[in-house]
């Protein structure tokens, strides 16, 4: 009888995903009944927009597009959120810098991504690491506003344990600090991700002569509305792997202190 | 205001605290700590008795290092190795038991050591769980693990033994007997538990009230292999007719 609460999550997440899996064919049937009775080059239906997708990955540009479009995103992730964690927990520790540079952070928080991006093209040129910089620039804030969190509710008492046991800093930080934080980390990064890549399109679609925006541009100019789609299907798809096949898992293991019972 | 300088081979440590002013939230000085001279013998386990309170903890924290702001002087053997015991067990919780030894342990502590520590202090089963998953006697026996495996030139013991039944508390002290005899370490323990003073101390050091001073300090002979309880009982009889107010209402 011990083993009958496993049973039930293990039948209940088998419940979830019939839900989920419901849910999407439910979705594409509405999809693909409104393309019927709509009947027009404008709103094309799933089969089409999947055939397009596949054919295009095989003769046309889709593969090296999207390539060049994730590097982009993975590019401007990993600098914002070095950047917004080292500012973040730097403010978090110290209340005096935060009063000092707290007025900056509400500005940039609230500068719309599109004036970021305007502006850096404007002063830095049509250049990738202008599109990178304005894409990381604009996630930074909210991963500055994490961390800051995080670092305030740093356990006084695992610090002084530390300390009183003379923990070199870069033990301390891996074993001490940096699991206490890896919560809020994990806040940013996910919210990050989802953030960047909407904004990378756009940067891509103002200023770059390639990646998905840059096609998706086009394609705009052409009402290829198959195309706006088949290109937005493989980056979803793309994206949402990324979600479930590294994102999850790795926040199980870093979890997994967590999740046994007391 | 203070200097903290190394005195060669005896392991000694002098300490000499003129005094520790304590800043309230509300911006109130309170004098915490006035003229508290001790000398601490090598490989002796001096016990510091008082209210709670009364400035101990702060005073452990002076010792280990972690506060510098007081005036006086504090002379301690160069890079003292401190083991630290807190009152909670402030373990990391996101490493296993065996991690959170190993992280702090002496360069000189094998696999081999290790294992008979846990195996003395009856942990050796617990060494691959995460601290959540023990009870509070069990995680304070994991933090004493930790304080010994650093090999320490200093133990320091905050009230150690606190918000445990009596049984698992007398059983842990016994065990803490044990490990320290085995391997003799000079040690500072606090504690307002006056027969948990006369079970562990060689030297019984006995605290005034805010600020705290020393009232007296009184040596107790006999080895603590030797005291069982009947022999706490009278040496806890005696010091309470002639420390009637240290002992008493504690």
């Amino acid at each position: 009888m011990i083993a009958q609460p496993n049973r039930d999550a293990k039948s209940g997440s088998r419940r979830a995903w019939a839900a989920s899996l419901i849910s999407f064919l439910v979705f594409v049937g509405i999809w693909y009944v409104a393309a019927a009775v709509a009947d027009s080059r404008l709103l094309p239906g799933p089969v089409e927009v999947v055939e397009y997708t596949v054919d295009e990955a095989i003769h046309g540009p889709l593969l090296s597009e999207l390539g060049i479009t994730l590097w982009r995103v993975a590019a401007s992730f990993v600098v914002a959120m070095v950047i917004g964690c080292v500012i973040g927990i730097i403010l978090g520790q110290s209340p005096k810098l935060n009063r000092l540079f707290d007025p900056w952070l509400i500005v940039l928080l609230n500068l719309p991504a599109l004036v970021i991006i305007i502006l850096a093209y404007v002063w830095f040129g049509l250049t990738e690491a202008a599109a990178i910089g304005a894409v990381a620039l604009n996630k930074i804030p909210n991963v500055i506003v994490t961390l800051r969190e995080g670092a305030r509710a740093l356990d006084p008492g695992l610090d002084e344990m530390a300390r009183a046991y003379r923990m070199p800093p870069m033990e301390r930080l891996r074993h001490v600090v940096l699991p206490q934080l890896q919560p809020y980390i994990a806040a940013a990064s996910r919210t990050g991700l989802s953030l960047i890549w909407k904004i990378v399109l756009v940067v891509e679609l103002l200023g770059r002569p390639n990646g998905v925006g840059f096609e998706l541009h086009l394609n705009f100019q052409l009402f290829n509305v198959t195309a706006i789609l088949g290109y937005t299907l493989a980056f979803i798809t793309v994206m949402l792997a990324i979600e479930f096949f590294l994102v999850q898992p790795f926040e199980r293991y870093t979890t997994r202190w967590r999740n046994r019972p007391v | 205001m203070n200097d903290t300088r190394p005195v060669g081979v005896t392991g000694r440590f002098e300490i000499d605290i003129a005094s520790k002013i304590y800043r309230g939230a509300d911006g109130a000085e309170v004098l915490a700590i006035r003229d508290f001279r001790l000398e601490i013998e090598p490989e002796s386990m001096t016990v510091l008795m008082g209210p709670s309170g009364c400035g101990k903890t702060t005073f452990l924290r002076i010792l280990a290092g972690l506060d510098h702001d007081f005036s006086g002087s504090l002379d301690m053997p160069e890079e003292a190795r401190i083991g630290f015991m807190f009152q909670e067990p402030r373990l990391l919780p996101w490493r296993t038991v065996r991690r959170n030894i190993e992280l702090v342990a002496d360069p000189g502590f094998t696999d081999e050591d290790l294992l008979q520590l846990a195996e003395a202090l009856n942990i050796a089963d617990k060494l691959t769980v995460y601290p959540g998953e023990l009870s509070l006697g069990l995680a304070r026996r994991a933090a004493l693990a930790r304080a010994f495996a650093t090999r320490p030139d200093l133990l320091l013991l905050d009230e150690p033994f606190v918000s445990l039944d009596e049984p698992t508390a007398d059983r842990l002290r016994r065990l803490l007997l044990e490990v320290w005899s085995a391997r003799p370490t000079t040690a500072v323990m606090v504690t307002h538990n006056p027969r948990e003073a006369v079970m562990l101390a060689d030297k019984l050091v006995l605290l005034a009230p805010r600020p705290t001073r020393v009232v007296e300090i009184i040596s107790i002979d006999t080895p603590q292999a030797e005291r069982d309880p009947a022999a706490i009982e009278a040496i806890y009889a005696e010091l309470l007719q002639r420390y009637p107010e240290n002992f008493a209402g504690l």
